[in-house]
């Protein structure tokens, strides 16, 4: 076996964690150093690895595999392939710039680094394993350091931090209960049907499951995965956790940790349960649209502005059940491509807000104004984001967007346009919030405000490049993501009512 | 009438055993009758052990050995038992049960 | 060269898009340096684009036969994605009208913008508008072009919202950016549906499929089709109902109103309609949409100019107008006499909107037609270079916009459309009426005491005059004497439309008396009672017209009553039934447990006995229910 690339991605930050323990409690400076390290160590050896990766053969590759329970054929199973590689470089390009957004953290930077860094290992954890039982391992990891950041580090703003920080916590707890029921009783059915206990997903998706069996358990595994992905009606953690937690946190959640939620439902209950995804496709478009509508006009009425962006996220992840819900390679590869292009958009978002929070102490639409003239880079940075936001072709989030609307326009109709009509909304609540916040007559209050600069620009920089460069050159995106939905996809067409072709429908 | 001794016999005492325990343990004030009782509990397992141990597996020892395994364990329960109990009474002079509610909601 | 430019027809987007990142990453600090630079790249593009445009135009293969290349942008099963180039006679045309008046606004801008704090920032912007609006013109692919298009309508955002202190620059801003989102709503959708139905985006492989369509699709498709795609036209031309942004869009800097929202941009969505000619003219109700939209919007918008008092503000509704005219020769079905409004329009228009700067900023921004007076005086060249364009607009022969507007309505009447020919014909008419208005009342007559015009520097005067030279003489190729023009840019088969003298002759006869009544009224009769006179006497149609028929109001009270109230009432409902279940079901978990808790009494007794109860009950129900290993266990002892 080669060097273990995977694992020394994943124990990269664990221990930048582990030395920022041990060392002493006031020199702040040197936590975020060494956070940088560990972080950056990650990003670059994604980076290499989603270059390296060799579409041309596709399946997983890098891979590390240990037994670790025989028992219940649980392997340490480290691998990627093209539906978890941009997913990787994400978590890593959103923690590497997440250090730099909490550069200004005003207390206990020990313990929050710790707590970051232990938080990026665990997303990051959930998309490279191949195994559910890692899978589930990692995920369950994740919940501990977010509830203690919102608590300890959050703003109370509609809502206390300690509400924020509660709701956030259960309801990923209960969306994990419904998924452990779903993945005990797959992994049960499955030794049954073939004698051998194999926790890997490839082995899952081997196993011929009852129809009904199946039905059922895609139900539990939606109800679990849907409200990680903040899923309409399981939407309503995520405005209030995100206003409530500080900028990483929210960068991390909005950014790849809500990702989970969508990558598991087409890595495992698609990928397992064909005919259960093929039943239920109807249902998670509704929910789709009724998320990507509702929370549109949710937005609309905002006037803090995480909660805005709090509530474009359940808008856009309505757009990525969507993509999900064509069951296609094209709306598939649409949807994880747009949780790829939302993933940057929002933690840039999300950072920019961060900082303008940091500076004018609010974050209310009508107390701001004008702070183009006084930050111009930081104004670029947020009209980026707003601008990817609603989707502005030669931006990231544009041919993802316009993927899954072929692929959901095609199987679903009528239903689509409503979706699509979203981004009239979207680009209404967007424009108004920049506007509000950037344009029209300068505050003296806010005139000696200092502009981005330093390590300040950092997320600007990566994310923005990401942003331009995912937006110019959708290939490097959609070969890589194509590569790994192909496989996952080739089999569902058995399962749905009628083959989905391009063209000759109508 | 010589009969010879069946699996009822051994049950019923047993059942017997474990009734009179059971009633003591619930209905008794007094910790030390309650921890008396909980012992004649125990022994009625114990029988029963013992017992179908010689019915079912004759040739092994499996009940006997998890006879001695529930005496131990017995003993060393009574002996942390007693303890808390002089404590308790130490400082409450009391060995009443029902002065015992502290731990309530 | 010819042959490198044609090949390479991709460098002229691609040179301001260099210049856009130069100025932003590397010259921004020096303004001068940044102006340069642009206007470098700017002059580069253009001549790039003429040479292009003089290999497509002087071999004859290109009438029928585009030049396509392509490279794959991306793609997966069921969805390729190419851009590429689609170079044939109307976008070589394109190319080089907008390169050429773009280079002469950004000549123009360093006189305009000088001393501006975002003077770099705004010739930044101006390039990466250069950029898109090329890149449009010479989009092979549908998806393409609608990036580009996307892209332009951001930097038309950009520039509108030029002046972020002023609150009313980012109002019109957001609005011109909401307003045209709605009509990419509708192209979107369109393009969705060409995607799946037809398999492609590619604008040469449609138009090759496009005669056989009933091999994939139904005529009803089609028509949902063509009417969807024509939803963009209406947002990005400023056709009725969605014309609102664009007077609004006057709020950026001069030399934006002309280059973006007179010459170039604007006209988007007629290139649009016109590229894709293919797909309409198979659905005959969709071109008589386009037809009606066209001459309805020509109309309306002719009438709102005649009662606006800002000089910015009467250009902007005939833009409007004479956008819809381009649309209403689309819609009869000559792409011919659309394009060459388009070229002469582009001209003339962007020639009065420079005008009018050079006006504005003579007079310190005061914008009032009826502030002004006499500047031909001060300002002759602005003064006489704004006259061209006026008799170029109103349709006197030989200037520009004669043979154009004369295209068109000979168009509409040969198609038998009398009734928008008519429509066509008044709008000529009240054209020519509220231009020379606005020319009399700003150039003629007396000069106000306390304005002190002079005439604008060089910089910006050049550009005027090179654009008055192509107003007089940009329609002179596509006259009945000498038909290049439709030689070259056609759809289908080029016809050679036989000269109509009696309409010609209708033609000029309105544009003389719009004149004419404009002389009446605002030079002959020097206090101007007449014209108060008439204001009174029609007070309720001068209001309607005055306050733009209420549209703007319209749209106000939607978007903040229905659109507002309902985004209020979504949050509410969040709040409490959303929010309130989860909240409630917390609430009952907490409640129940509240409750329950007083069954620990703290009596460990009580506790053994629950328990002892509760083992008692289990056995005896799985005792009595023999499927149960717990029965197998009990009955296995008694046997």
């Amino acid at each position: 076996m080669s060097f273990p690339l995977l694992t020394a991605c994943l124990l990269a930050p664990l221990l930048a964690a582990l030395i920022i323990i041990f060392l002493p409690k006031d020199e702040s400076k040197l936590h975020k150093i060494v956070a940088v390290i560990g972080t950056f160590v990650s990003l670059a050896i994604s980076l290499y690895v989603f270059f390296a990766y060799d579409k041309s053969i596709g399946g997983i590759q890098f891979v590390e595999r240990i037994n670790w329970i025989k028992d219940l054929g649980v392997t340490y199973y480290m691998g990627v392939d093209g539906l978890s590689l941009p997913m990787l470089l994400l978590t890593n390009l959103i923690g590497f710039t997440a250090v730099f957004a909490s550069w200004n953290i005003p207390n206990r930077t020990k313990e929050f680094f710790i707590l970051l860094l232990v938080l990026i290992a665990g997303v990051m954890g959930t998309f490279i394993t191949q195994d559910l039982f890692i899978f589930l391992l990692f995920y369950e990891v994740v919940v501990i350091p977010i509830y203690i950041m919102v608590i300890i580090w959050g703003s109370s703003k509609r809502v206390t931090k300690e509400y924020a920080g509660m709701k956030l916590t259960i309801y990923l707890l209960i969306g994990s209960a419904f998924l452990l029921a779903a993945v005990i009783a797959t992994f049960v059915k499955a030794t049954q049907i073939t004698g051998t206990p194999d926790m890997s997903f490839q082995a899952l998706a081997q196993v011929n499951f009852p129809e009904q069996f199946q039905i059922w358990m895609f139900l539990l595994m939606l109800i679990g995965f849907g409200s990680l992905l903040s899923m309409f009606p399981f939407h309503s953690w995520s405005p209030d956790g995100y206003a409530g937690a500080p900028t990483a946190v929210s960068m991390i959640h909005a950014g790849v940790l809500k990702k989970i939620g969508g990558y598991g439902l087409i890595r495992f209950a698609v990928y397992v349960m064909p005919a259960g995804a093929a039943y239920w496709s109807p249902l998670i478009a509704v929910l789709g649209v009724a998320g990507c509508a509702y929370a549109a006009m949710g937005a609309l009425a905002q006037k803090d502005l995480k909660y805005i962006v709090g509530y474009s996220s359940v808008s856009h992840m309505g757009y990525v059940l969507l993509g999900v819900a064509a069951l296609s390679v094209v709306g598939v590869n649409g949807a994880v491509a747009n949780m790829f292009a939302h993933g940057v958009m929002a933690a840039l978002f999300f950072s920019m807000i961060g900082f303008i929070y940091e500076r004018t102490h609010t974050r209310n639409v009508s107390d701001l104004g004008g702070l183009a003239r006084q930050m111009p880079k930081l104004a670029v940075g947020f009209m980026m984001a707003a601008m990817a936001s609603l989707g502005l072709p030669g931006l990231v989030s544009f041919i993802p967007e316009f993927t899954i609307f072929v692929g959901s326009f095609e199987r679903f109709g009528l239903l689509a346009v409503v979706a699509i009509a979203g981004i009239i909304i979207t680009a209404l609540y967007v424009l108004r919030a920049g506007a509000n916040t950037l344009f029209g007559t300068p505050r003296e209050k806010y005139n000696h405000l200092k502009d981005l600069k330093g390590v300040e620009m950092v997320p600007l920089v990566v994310l923005g490049a990401v942003l331009v460069i995912g937006g110019l050159m959708p290939s490097l995106l959609f070969d890589m993501v194509d590569s790994g939905v192909a496989p996952i996809m080739s089999h569902i067409n058995e399962y749905l009512p009628t083959a989905v072709q391009i063209g000759g429908k109508y | 009438m010589l009969t010879t001794i069946s699996p009822m016999h051994f049950v019923v005492l047993s059942a017997a055993l474990f009734a009179i325990g059971l009633f003591g343990a619930i209905t008794k004030k007094n910790a030390i009758t309650v921890l008396i009782c909980i012992e004649l509990m125990l022994s009625a397992v114990n029988i029963n052990l013992v017992a179908f141990n010689m019915f079912v597996t004759p040739e092994a020892f499996i009940g006997q050995i998890f006879a001695i395994f529930v005496i131990t364990v017995a003993a060393a329960e009574i002996g942390v038992g007693l303890a808390i109990m002089l404590t308790i009474y130490r400082n409450k002079l009391s060995v009443d049960l029902d002065d015992f509610d502290w731990m309530k909601w | 060269m010819v042959e490198f430019a044609m090949n390479h027809t991709w460098l002229v987007p691609l040179l301001p898009a260099l210049s856009f990142l130069i100025i932003i990453f590397f010259t921004r600090p020096w303004p001068r340096l940044s102006s340069t630079v642009s206007i470098a790249f700017m002059l580069s593009s253009f001549a790039v684009a003429t040479l292009a445009a003089y290999g497509v135009f002087t071999d004859a293969q290109f009438k029928h036969e585009p030049l396509v290349y392509a490279i794959r942008w991306f793609g997966m099963e069921g969805l390729n994605i190419d851009v590429g180039v689609l170079l044939g006679p109307s976008s070589a045309m394109m190319i080089f009208m907008v390169t050429l008046v773009a280079s002469l606004i950004q000549i123009y801008s360093t006189g305009y913008m000088k001393g501006d704090p975002g003077y770099s920032v705004f010739f930044s912007y101006l390039s990466l508008f250069a950029a898109s609006m090329l890149g449009l013109i010479i989009s092979s692919n549908l998806l393409q072009l609608f990036v580009f298009w996307e892209l332009v309508g951001l930097c038309s955002y950009l520039l509108i919202g030029f002046y972020t202190h002023k609150n009313s620059a980012r109002e019109a801003a957001k609005k011109a950016f909401i307003t045209t989102r709605i009509g990419d709503f509708g192209m979107l959708l369109g393009m969705l549906a060409i995607q799946i139905i037809f398999g492609t985006l590619n604008l040469y492989e449609l138009g090759q499929i496009m005669p056989n369509f009933e091999d994939y699709t139904t005529a009803g498709m089609m028509t949902l089709i063509a009417v969807l795609l024509f939803i963009g036209p209406i947002g990005k031309s400023g056709q009725f109902p969605l014309h609102v942004w664009l007077p609004d869009a006057m709020e950026g800097p001069t030399p934006v109103s002309a280059l973006i929202h007179a010459a170039t941009m604007v006209v988007a969505g007629v290139y649009l309609v016109g590229r894709t000619m293919f797909l309409f003219v198979e659905v005959e109700s969709a071109m008589y949409l386009i037809a009606v939209v066209g001459a309805f919007t020509a109309f309306f918008a002719a009438t709102i100019a005649v009662t606006q008092r800002e000089i910015k503000r009467i250009l902007a509704y005939s833009t409007v107008s004479q956008l819809g005219y381009m649309m209403l020769a689309l819609g009869v079905g000559s792409l011919t006499a659309s394009f060459f409004h388009l070229w002469t329009h582009a001209f003339f228009k962007a020639l009065m909107f420079l005008g009018a700067g050079s006006v504005l900023h003579a007079l310190h921004h005061k914008a009032d037609v009826w502030d002004m007076g006499g500047l031909i005086k001060k300002m002759p060249i602005t003064g006489w270079t704004f006259v061209i364009g006026g008799l170029a607009i109103a349709g006197i022969p030989p200037f520009a916009g004669f043979w154009s507007k004369d295209e068109i309505l000979l168009a509409t009447f040969n198609e038998g459309h009398y009734l928008l020919f008519t429509l066509g014909a008044v709008t000529a008419f009240l054209t020519a009426f509220y231009i020379w208005r606005m020319i009399f009342l700003t150039f003629f007559g007396e000069e106000k005491p306390d304005n002190h015009p002079h005439e604008s520097p060089l910089s910006m005067t050049i550009p005027l005059i090179v654009l008055a030279v192509m107003a007089t003489v940009g329609g002179l190729i596509g006259t009945p004497m000498n038909p290049h023009w439709q030689e070259w840019i056609f759809f289908g088969e080029s016809h050679h439309i036989v000269p109509n003298i009696p309409i010609m002759l209708v033609s000029i006869a309105l544009a003389a008396a719009g004149i004419g009544l404009a002389y009446v009224l605002y030079i002959k009769d020097r206090n101007k009672a007449n014209v108060k006179d008439l204001a009174i006497r029609f007070k309720p149609v001068y209001t309607l017209l005055y306050n733009k028929y209420y549209m703007d109001e319209m749209y106000l009270w939607f978007n903040h009553k229905v659109v507002d109230g309902s985004a209020r009432m979504t949050h509410l409902f969040d709040i409490y039934v959303v929010d309130g279940i989860v909240n409630g079901l917390g609430a009952v978990t907490k409640g129940t447990g509240g409750i329950l808790r007083y069954t620990q009494n703290g009596k460990i007794q009580s506790y053994a006995l629950v328990f002892f109860l509760a083992v008692l009950v289990i056995t005896i129900l799985l005792a009595f229910n023999d499927t149960t290993s717990m029965a197998l266990v009990l009955g296995g002892v008694s046997k």
